[in-house]
Parts: structure tokens; C-alpha cells; sequence
């Protein structure tokens, strides 16, 4: 687009819109572009460009930091040091130290790299997308029954590759319905379902993860919410109604169950 | 003196604002600002002073990648939630039209594009941040903002979002 010949390059004309030109450069690369009409013309598309970007994202940064954010939060929730790690906020164990090496750059891309990928969300939209799709079922909601919950356990561990621990979830009125296999992001997938006393129903959905362990998420859509998480690269994710205080209590009480039990623990 | 949590604290806002203009996502974002603070606070001994925002930026854009890289080796779904709809159909005039444009960008460039518009990064701390040389630094800057100029100006098909 520039003439080679020109004294102006190109990188210049992308620090003078950045306001990153050297000021003894800022005079000539104006002048230049006074006499090059073309340039001038793309330099005032890119500065179009970069006001439409502060527009349009600018005002997130005066937003008010949702809670879940909140360091005082997030740094009490993980830091159960000695006792079991409270259910909200897990967080990945520093196998960061592992991967420590010298260098500025090297070392810290390497840290960012080397930390557990952010992988629940496509996770969560296949429990929930599976969640959709069979709690409508009137007839074939599972492959497997409840009653049969120890020839359940056998058969999904074995599929899935490490020990299922169905939670009781007796207490919270939810009966067993059953269970079923079904494609995961890894191989196979568990879903287990769980009925109320006026037919709400609850899954919970188990895969093997790609992260060794994430924070506790919330989602819904409009009908359904889920939380989800990954414990020891076990990915679970826990769909019902669109109703954040009762998934959240079943939530909690799935937790304690399988992670007390060591559910995801490749013993 | 601040501590080290209060900095990390103090970038919080524009981490959001990066995060949200990678993903055009108010829930993804917030889940990769989640994980960038979590994951820094983690590794408070690896810090050896520097510039703490350029760090926090390294390790957002590299936990943005990881997920993407595990999303492409998956078949495409649906997104899960409309929370992202009025971020692309919101009613504010070209707000719609530059966050498709950017949502065609090639991952790197994006980075790029938005690590020096938006968070005000210089080129070297870009190139920091992307662990790459300022050359590839400029040469993803003048690309995406080649794919910028050239989707506005043209035709402006329906855009699938692109996860």
C-alpha cells in the first residue's frame, strides 16, 4: 500500500493512529499523509475502526464487578487450606510450579499455558442440550432404571473409565429415575435423573474433562440452569429448572456426595 | 505500597472489558476473568515484579486459546444461552457491525487488535503477551485491521456467530 520508496512505512502509519509514533516522527508522517491521499484514507478507516471498539466495549470497564469476582470471594472460597475445599469456588491446584522456568516472556506464557484450560462451557451445553432432550420423556426417560443403581454403577464405570458413585439424593425429596450413556466431549458420558415429588426432574451429568479442576459455574437459559465443574478432571454439570436456590441446594448436596465419596478419583 | 492483591484487583475491570471484547460473551468473559484471577492469585511466586497487568493479560489470552483449541476439536453446538444475543443485535447504531467484524478475525489478530485499541497495550507488551516478536506483532495488527476495513466496507452477510 506504501511506496517502498517513500520514507513512511507502514508500521508508522499504525503507530501514529496508536498514538505510539516517536514525537519527532508524528510532524513528517502527518505531512506525508497531507500529500498521499489513499493512506490518509486507510489511517482514518483504522482510527474509525479503533473508536467503534472503545464504543462499543469501553463501558465494560465502568460496569459494576459482579460479585462472583470479587477477590475477598473468590480468594476465601478456595483457600480452605488442611480441610475439604468449600463446594463454591474450586480452583486448580499449582501444578503451575512444575512448569516454572527463566526467561520473562518464555515463563509466562508458559504459566498461562500450562494451566488448566477453560473447558466446562461446551461441557455444560451438552448436559444441558441432553438435559432438554430427555427430562420431557414420559416413557424412556433412562436406559437404566434406578433399581438396578449397583449393575448401573458397574456399567457406566466401566464405560467411562473411572469409579461412578451415584449420589442419594433421598433427603431433597429427588428419587432416582435412572441413568443412561451418551457421547462426551472424551468418550463416553453419564446421565443420571432425578424426580421430585411434583415431577421436577434434575440430571446430573458426568464426563471425563479436559481441565484438571475449574471454578463452580452457573448457567440458564430460559428453561433450564446448570452448575457445573471439574474436580480432579472429572467434569460434572447439574441441570433443572430454571430455579437458582433449589439447583444450588441439589448442587451442594451432589457435591458433597461425590467428592466425600472421591467420585473422579482415578483410584 | 499496594499488595499484590490489590493490583491484581485493580486490573479486574479492564480484564473484563478485554475479555468481553474477545468473546462477545457477558458469562464466557466473566468465566475467563474468573479463571485469569484465580490462576494469578495461584501463582503469586511466579510473579517476579514486572508489569502485573501485562501478566494478567498473558494468562487471560492463553486460557481464551486453551478453550477455543478445545471447542475446535469438538463438532459445533448451539450456544447454550441468548446472554450474548443483544451484544450482537443490541439496537447502539455500529456497535453491531464492528463486533461482527471482529468476530471474523483470526484469533491472534483480534488479540492483537484489541490488546492496542482497547486496553491501550504498547506493541512491545503485546508482543509480550502473545510471546511473539513485535514484526508478527504489527503484521497481525495490519491484517486484522485489513479484514476490519474490507468487511465494513463490503457486503455484510448474515453472520453465523462464531463461537
Amino acid at each position: 500500500m506504501i511506496d517502498p520508496n517513500s520514507p513512511v512505512h507502514d508500521d508508522e502509519l499504525h503507530a501514529f493512529v496508536d498514538g505510539q509514533l516517536p514525537a519527532d516522527r508524528r510532524e513528517a508522517v502527518a505531512a506525508w499523509l497531507a500529500e498521499h491521499p489513499e493512506q490518509a484514507a486507510a489511517v482514518a478507516a483504522w482510527r474509525a475502526q479503533a473508536e467503534a471498539i472503545r464504543m462499543r466495549f469501553g463501558a465494560v470497564a465502568d460496569e459494576t464487578v459482579p460479585e462472583r469476582l470479587d477477590l475477598d470471594r473468590l480468594v476465601h472460597d478456595s483457600g480452605g487450606r488442611g480441610g475439604r475445599r468449600p463446594w463454591w469456588t474450586m480452583v486448580a491446584a499449582a501444578v503451575i510450579a512444575a512448569f516454572f522456568a527463566g526467561g520473562s516472556a518464555g515463563w509466562m506464557a508458559r504459566v498461562a499455558t500450562a494451566a488448566a484450560p477453560s473447558s466446562t462451557g461446551s461441557i455444560t451445553a451438552d448436559a444441558l442440550e441432553a438435559h432438554a432432550l430427555y427430562v420431557v420423556e414420559v416413557r424412556h426417560p433412562v436406559e437404566v432404571p434406578g433399581s438396578e443403581r449397583d449393575h448401573m454403577t458397574q456399567w457406566l464405570s466401566k464405560r467411562l473409565g473411572y469409579q461412578q458413585r451415584i449420589p442419594d439424593l433421598q433427603p431433597l425429596g429427588l428419587k432416582l429415575v435412572g441413568g443412561r450413556l451418551l457421547p462426551g466431549p472424551t468418550g463416553a458420558a453419564a446421565m443420571y435423573m432425578y424426580e421430585g415429588p411434583s415431577g421436577e426432574r434434575f440430571t446430573l451429568y458426568c464426563a471425563k474433562a479436559m481441565s484438571p479442576e475449574t471454578a463452580m459455574r452457573f448457567r440458564s437459559d430460559k428453561r433450564y440452569a446448570a452448575f457445573s465443574w471439574v474436580d480432579d478432571k472429572a467434569a460434572f454439570v447439574v441441570s433443572g429448572p430454571a430455579d437458582r436456590d433449589r439447583l444450588e441446594q441439589v448442587s451442594k448436596a451432589i457435591y458433597e456426595q461425590v467428592d466425600r465419596s472421591g467420585a473422579g478419583r482415578k483410584s | 505500597m499496594a499488595t499484590f492483591r490489590q493490583q491484581v484487583e485493580a486490573t479486574i475491570p479492564a480484564l473484563r472489558r478485554y475479555a468481553r471484547a474477545l468473546t462477545r460473551d457477558r458469562d464466557l468473559a466473566d468465566d475467563l476473568v474468573q479463571d485469569t484471577l484465580l490462576r494469578a492469585l495461584r501463582s503469586e511466586h511466579l510473579f517476579h515484579g514486572g508489569d502485573l497487568r501485562s501478566w494478567m493479560y498473558t494468562i487471560l489470552t492463553n486460557l481464551n486459546r486453551n478453550r477455543l483449541r478445545s471447542l475446535a476439536r469438538r463438532p459445533a453446538l448451539s450456544p447454550i444461552d441468548d446472554n450474548d444475543a443483544p451484544d450482537l443485535a443490541g439496537p447502539e447504531g455500529g456497535g453491531r457491525d464492528i463486533a461482527r467484524a471482529l468476530a471474523t478475525l483470526v484469533d491472534e489478530q483480534r488479540e492483537a487488535l484489541l490488546l492496542v485499541v482497547l486496553e491501550g497495550l504498547s506493541y512491545r507488551e503485546v508482543a509480550e503477551v502473545q510471546g511473539v516478536p513485535i514484526g508478527t506483532v504489527m503484521s497481525r495488527l495490519a491484517r486484522a485491521r485489513a479484514q476490519v476495513k474490507s468487511y465494513l466496507d463490503g457486503e455484510r452477510p448474515a453472520l453465523r456467530r462464531v463461537k
